[in-house]
């Protein structure tokens, strides 16, 4: 009787060991499976017209809009970063415990979260191009984007802060320090790489935006001169790299050098994440040093 | 001898001394009515069973309870005769009144920016300035030789013991007068004990220590007098040797034996 139970319970987790290193590899697999689809059909692809300075129909260069979607997304963050990052601060270590308006931000910063993309293109194309009169516009585009990833760079840093321990509050305050020096030597120092985590998923949501940029930022393929412009430039309409992909996708006229842009955008978000995490462990161990 | 330090000691004016001391989280009353003076260059025990409000009364002293929320406090905290509650501001009192916690609790950053901290606070920029104040902290906490080596290494790869003399270091750098200790040796092992306790002795001709300790033995090797707290209430103070020898209260008498803790 015990020996059958015993080897009933072994059954079980081999079993549920064999279903999880299942999960692990489909998901793996899958993975893999786009990644190499891309790689493989896009890379033969990657000629040197696609990466000419002027944008043809033609050459369908992404050059333009791979800019574009730096500006944008710079500028973007520019703007959420340092209202998200205040907010939770505010949140986290300024706010009484059990505060009204806290819960109320709160709520209102996951309910941000979950609506879709398209809605907040609707709101941008009512609020900045119409109302404010910004027109189809990359300053109109990285509003939109801006508080589209504001709930989200406010949750994750929320989080990241929650998570420092109350210990090097206690430590700090119990050396004479205020609320501030507390705060940004002590706190945030801990807290950034977590909080560079929420700013790197921010930034995949800007570079792969679509359809808040659709009726936001438009979709001309051309770099707004600045030189030639100066602050104008600001509200020359722009087409981003995933707009890009999504014109030529639903084109269906340049599926090869479709494929090429989408490495591209592939390797951009790639390198942008590879280059977050060595910022945020520069800032982690190099701080205020005399 | 303990009973002629006593004597002199009272009529010298204490360093610190809380006043009908009576503190509430919300409904529940920790603390019930406290007197209790804390001469200046003596090591004070609190002891009492979990719960007696003794590391409480600790966190009055530096208004680390100002941090929790739902505390209420009445009666009067004195240090050096000022109302360390009115007439102190709060980042100073912490200054003056330093602590050094249960665990460890080095920031995740270099030892010399540990103990940096607390000066660069108060407005010490000057990196020879500060490169003086870490080794006198360090040499007052029995680590220089150990770690005048390492100073650039992050302070959470030390080990518990030397964290947390890494932290009576950090806490000693402000300059402070009376150095709190809430059973700052708890989290340790024996030796690491030892070195703390050894520690205290040496610092007391400088600094006035506090120190909360729930080990009975701790409180007489290292105190020069000890408080017994119960229910939040202040049952006994004397000098070390007389409370545990002779105590006057029968509550004393059978906690200090051994019979209830």
């Amino acid at each position: 009787m015990a020996f059958s139970d015993a080897h009933g319970r072994r059954l079980k987790a081999a079993i549920v060991r064999w279903v999880i290193y299942g999960a692990t590899l489909l998901t793996v697999a899958v993975l893999f499976g786009i990644l190499g689809y891309i790689l493989c059909n896009g890379v033969p692809n990657l000629t040197p017209e696609l990466f000419a300075w002027e944008y043809t129909t033609d050459n369908v260069s992404l050059m333009p809009a791979f800019i574009n979607t730096i500006l944008i997304a710079a500028l973007a963050l520019t703007i959420a970063v340092p209202l998200g990052i205040g907010a939770a601060i505010y949140l986290v270590e300024y706010a009484r415990r059990g505060n009204r308006f806290v819960m109320v931000v709160r709520a209102a910063a996951e309910t941000l979260q979950g609506i879709p993309s398209i809605i907040y293109g609707l709101f941008g194309l009512l609020f900045f191009v119409t109302a404010l009169g910004w027109r189809l516009s990359l300053m109109a585009g990285a509003f939109t984007l801006a508080i589209m990833v504001l709930p989200v760079i406010m949750r994750t840093t929320e989080e990241a802060l929650l998570a420092v321990p109350n210990a090097y509050r206690e430590a700090s305050f119990g050396l004479g320090a205020g609320r501030l020096r507390t705060v940004f030597c002590c706190v945030l120092p801990t807290a950034i790489p977590g909080i560079v985590g929420g700013v790197i998923l921010a930034l995949g949501r800007c570079v792969g935006e679509v359809a808040a940029l659709l009726y936001t930022a438009g979709s001309v393929a051309e770099v707004p001169n600045f030189l030639q412009q100066g602050f104008a430039a600001f509200f020359q309409p722009t087409r981003t790299l995933a707009t890009h992909l999504y014109v030529l996708a639903s084109e269906g006229l340049h599926t090869q050098e479709t494929f090429a842009t989408a490495v591209v955008l592939l390797i951009l978000v790639i390198t942008l994440n590879l280059g977050a995490n060595f910022f945020a462990k520069k800032l982690g161990v190099k701080r205020e040093d005399g | 001898m303990a009973k002629l330090e006593y004597h002199s000691e009272q009529k010298a004016s204490p360093k610190m001394s809380v006043k009908d001391l009576n503190l509430y989280y919300k409904d529940f009353q920790a603390l019930k009515s406290v007197n209790l003076d804390f001469p200046a260059h003596q090591v004070t025990a609190l002891i009492g069973p979990s719960g007696c409000g003794k590391s409480t009364l600790l966190k009055c002293l530096n208004r680390m309870n100002d941090l929790v929320a739902g505390c209420q406090i009445t009666g009067t905290v004195f240090l050096d005769g000022q109302d360390a509650y009115k007439e102190v501001n709060v980042n100073d009192l912490r200054r003056r009144v330093g602590m050094v916690f249960q665990q460890p609790n080095p920031f995740p950053m270099s030892i010399y920016d540990n103990i940096a901290f607390g000066p660069r606070t108060h407005g010490i920029k000057s990196r020879s300035d500060l490169d003086v104040i870490v080794e006198q902290s360090l040499r007052s906490a029995a680590l220089w030789d150990e770690l005048k080596d390492r100073l650039k290494k992050n302070a959470l790869s030390l080990s518990g013991g030397q964290q947390q003399r890494l932290c009576i270091a950090r806490a000693l750098a402000v300059k402070p007068e009376v150095l709190l200790m809430d059973e700052s040796t708890a989290a340790l092992d024996p030796i690491s004990t030892a070195k703390i306790e050894e520690l205290v002795g040496e610092l007391k001709d400088s600094y006035t220590i506090i120190m909360v300790t729930h080990n009975m033995l701790q409180a007489r090797r290292v105190s020069d007098r000890t408080a017994f707290f119960l229910l939040g209430e202040m049952v006994e103070m004397g000098p070390t040797e007389i409370l545990f020898s002779r105590p006057r209260e029968k509550r004393t008498a059978s906690y200090v034996s051994g019979e209830f803790g």
